[in-house]
């Protein structure tokens, strides 16, 4: 199936032992001009790279305080080194956190710090040379950004604000990640990542609404933009139509349906995912983020919701109201954003939604919990929200729900793999061997509670799962959406 | 005045200024770096108050680190709780009449300075023994650890091996702190012991020493959990496109 070895599930989680340069031949296609041009970016590396180098790193030590500090603070204890999936699952020491930011740091010492302006060999810094900038691509792309090693970190450095930083520099000096600058230009120019135009999505949705009709005989709406709609669903452009993503559509608009929801989505803004974030780039994101603040303005909406989207989540939670706020036109009473599960949850706790969970006897489920809403969000009111609502929804769905080792779940999750810009197939060798924490954890529920379906919240991790599951011997179709099952759970015309 | 207590006064006005204004500019660069997004891992407070509690857990029980690593939280614990139990006790030197919880504190200071020892050769170990804690270790990661050994096995022998003339110690320290310079024992391991801490004092703000006020400005433990409540806008950042 792979020409290199997929990591072998044991029994007990093993922390490998190092071996050096075990991934360093893999690193993702260069971005080309098309992509880079329309962003600003140069579409080759530029002569003078060191010195632009140098220069955005000094400028961005000077423009987030994130980065200043965690280059200076890290005593290199070692606590975040067994944390990442990417090195559990390929043993190359570089993947560490702190060995990751150092291929940073060196630099950061040789050019910014006394210390390595004068002994450079005495505190490991060393010139910027084109090794070091192939090192910092190839690393940098080995990094999804998830947080796992800032939970761990006694200082909260945060290694994603450092892999942010270093592919901002990489796109300024010209060497770009073609996936994530393609999507960008995609969502500029036609709305979303997928490149679906205005009056596709419109036929899909009437497709999807003719489906719904046809299996529950319930006329279920999934609007587009529909002036003086409540609410405005933001959803990652997967759940149009790709599997398992688009059961999660059809179970938001089955939720809306039965709350009596006036709800739409918009073509302006047909896409939550935000992968300015995923290349540190502040303008690019909040060039993305405006479209979502333009069209609720557009069409007139009361409230913003977020679909199943782990990152989107992420900048819509924290960052929204920072680079496209004050929502001050929407209406107060609800927090802003709200993401579905708050939504759904709410209605639940209502006594507005009629749900037969034994409608989903046939499964056996656990919940992924998705990095960007783990670590970098919340829901409802109190901390730690972001666990227990979509657990709750979860449980209302289904009869049989069981958790994965605590150890993996939580602020503790690991990643799907493919999350930070890294869902790209010239990445797949990489994808299969940072899936495999999770795999692990997910082998050990299967094996003793016999769990078949595997529930997350976020587009890139059902991608990745579609993908990676099968070459660790589970069925690729496992895993869903938690609006999946809240769909075939639901009992139209009970309620309405 | 001999050569060697004018040496050690220098030695010491310097280090003292490089510590206290090396760290002052960190800190005033730290303060003045602005966070543009709102960047705290959660689960997070989402009041102050809470911050101030969870930095307090982060500070003094290293709660993060608990979670990470047992055995380097308990040798990094020993280590630093030892060590501040020494510098406590060091009070004694700089402080007449000394205040009574200093005079209560002294025995417990010498069993906290073998704590401290034992804390630093297990971080030793680990960044030896480690395969992933010793591909991350540079050379000045090891030295530093040599250095403070040093400050305390030098400390400690003045206490078990050969005693020194603490009276005298005290005036030197008292008189440097009054700027009325008094003569410096010329005690070899004394020497050592004052030279290295005036070595640290020198390396703290230009090293990796500087994670004790980094950590109070890491955006991702310090900012409260209220992106949605609060909005949050700083200067460069309300000016990007």
């Amino acid at each position: 199936m792979a020409d290199y070895e997929v990591p072998k599930i044991t029994d007990i989680p093993v922390v490998p032992a190092i071996q050096e340069g075990a991934m360093a031949h893999s690193s993702p296609f260069v971005s080309r001009a098309p992509f880079q041009e329309p962003m600003g970016y140069p579409d080759e590396l530029v002569d003078n790279w060191q010195e632009v180098a140098i220069e955005k790193m000094g400028d961005l030590t000077t423009k987030y305080r994130s980065l200043k500090v965690f280059l200076d603070s890290c005593v290199k204890c070692g606590a975040c080194t067994d944390k990442c999936h990417y090195f559990l699952g390929t043993s190359d020491p570089k993947n560490m956190p702190v060995a990751r930011q150092d291929l940073l740091r060196k630099v950061y010492r040789r050019y910014f710090t006394l210390a390595g302006k004068f002994f450079p060999k005495l505190v490991g810094a060393t010139d910027l040379t084109k090794e070091v900038l192939d090192d910092w691509y190839t690393y940098y792309h080995q990094c999804s950004q998830c947080r796992r090693c800032s939970v761990f970190c006694p200082y909260g450095i945060d290694t994603a604000e450092i892999s942010m930083a270093a592919r901002e520099i990489l796109d300024v000096v010209g060497v770009g990640q073609k996936y994530c600058n393609e999507i960008i230009g995609k969502v500029y120019e036609i709305g979303n990542n997928l490149g679906l135009p205005g009056p596709a999505l419109k036929a899909t949705l009437e497709d999807l609404e003719e489906d719904v009709e046809d299996e529950t005989g319930i006329e279920v709406k999934y609007p587009l933009d529909v002036q003086g709609a409540d609410v405005l669903v933001v959803t990652p452009s997967a759940d149009f139509f790709a599997e398992p993503h688009i059961d999660g559509l059809i179970g938001y608009g089955k939720v809306f349906h039965q709350a009596g929801i006036n709800w739409t989505m918009s073509s302006h803004a047909s896409e939550a995912a935000n992968f300015g974030m995923f290349i540190g780039s502040y303008d690019n994101m909040k060039r993305v983020a405006m479209r979502i603040r333009e069209a609720a303005l557009d069409l007139g909406v009361k409230r913003i919701v977020v679909g199943e989207c782990g990152h989107a989540w992420r900048v819509a939670y924290q960052f929204w109201n920072t680079l496209a706020g004050p929502f001050d036109f929407l209406d107060p009473n609800y927090p802003v954003p709200q993401h579905i599960i708050e939504v759904t949850h709410d209605l639940i706790q209502r006594g507005a939604l009629n749900l037969d969970p034994s409608a989903n006897d046939d499964k056996r489920v656990t919940f992924h919990d998705s990095c960007n809403v783990a670590r970098a969000t919340r829901m409802g009111n109190m901390p730690g929200g972001q666990f227990i609502l979509p657990r709750e929804v979860i449980k209302a769905s289904v009869n049989n729900y069981f958790d994965m080792a605590p150890e993996t779940i939580h602020d503790s999750t690991f990643c799907c793999g493919g999350g930070g810009g890294l869902l790209t197939d010239d990445l797949m060798e990489l994808r299969v061997k940072g899936a495999m924490p999770r795999m692990q954890a997910l082998h050990e529920v299967v094996k003793e509670n016999d769990v078949n379906y595997l529930a997350a919240i976020c587009a890139i991790c059902k991608s990745q799962f579609t993908k990676t599951l099968p070459y660790y011997d589970l069925p690729m179709d496992m895993i869903g959406s938690v609006h999946g099952l809240v769909s075939d759970a639901i009992q139209l015309g009970t309620k309405e | 005045m001999s050569m060697l207590t004018l040496g050690y006064s220098v030695l010491f006005y310097f280090a003292a200024a490089i510590l206290f204004a090396g760290l002052a500019y960190r800190i005033y660069t730290y303060a003045n770096t602005p966070s543009p997004l709102k960047i705290v891992v959660t689960p997070a407070p989402t009041t102050k108050a809470g911050v101030v509690y969870r930095m307090w857990r982060e500070v003094v029980l290293f709660e993060s680190l608990f979670r990470s690593s047992k055995w380097t939280w308990i040798f990094g614990w020993a280590f630093h709780f030892g060590m501040l139990l020494v510098l406590l006790r060091h009070l004694r030197y700089v402080n007449e009449p000394t205040w009574f919880w200093v005079d209560m504190i002294q025995p417990y200071g010498i069993y906290a300075g073998f704590v401290m020892l034992l804390g630093l050769f297990g971080l030793w170990a680990r960044r030896i023994l480690v395969d992933r804690v010793r591909y991350i270790s540079a050379p000045s990661d090891h030295l530093m650890l040599a250095m403070i050994i040093g400050i305390t096995v030098t400390g400690l022998m003045m206490k078990f091996v050969s005693g020194t003339d603490v009276i005298a110690v005290k005036n030197f320290m008292i008189g440097l702190l009054t700027f009325n310079i008094q003569p410096i024992p010329e005690d070899p391991i004394l020497l050592i012991h004052l030279g290295l801490v005036a070595l640290l004092m020198i390396v703290f703000p230009y090293s990796k020493l500087l994670h004790a006020p980094g950590v109070f400005f890491s955006p991702t433990r310090t900012q409260v959990d209220n992106p949605r409540e609060t909005r949050h806008v700083t200067p460069w950042a309300k000016d990007a496109n």
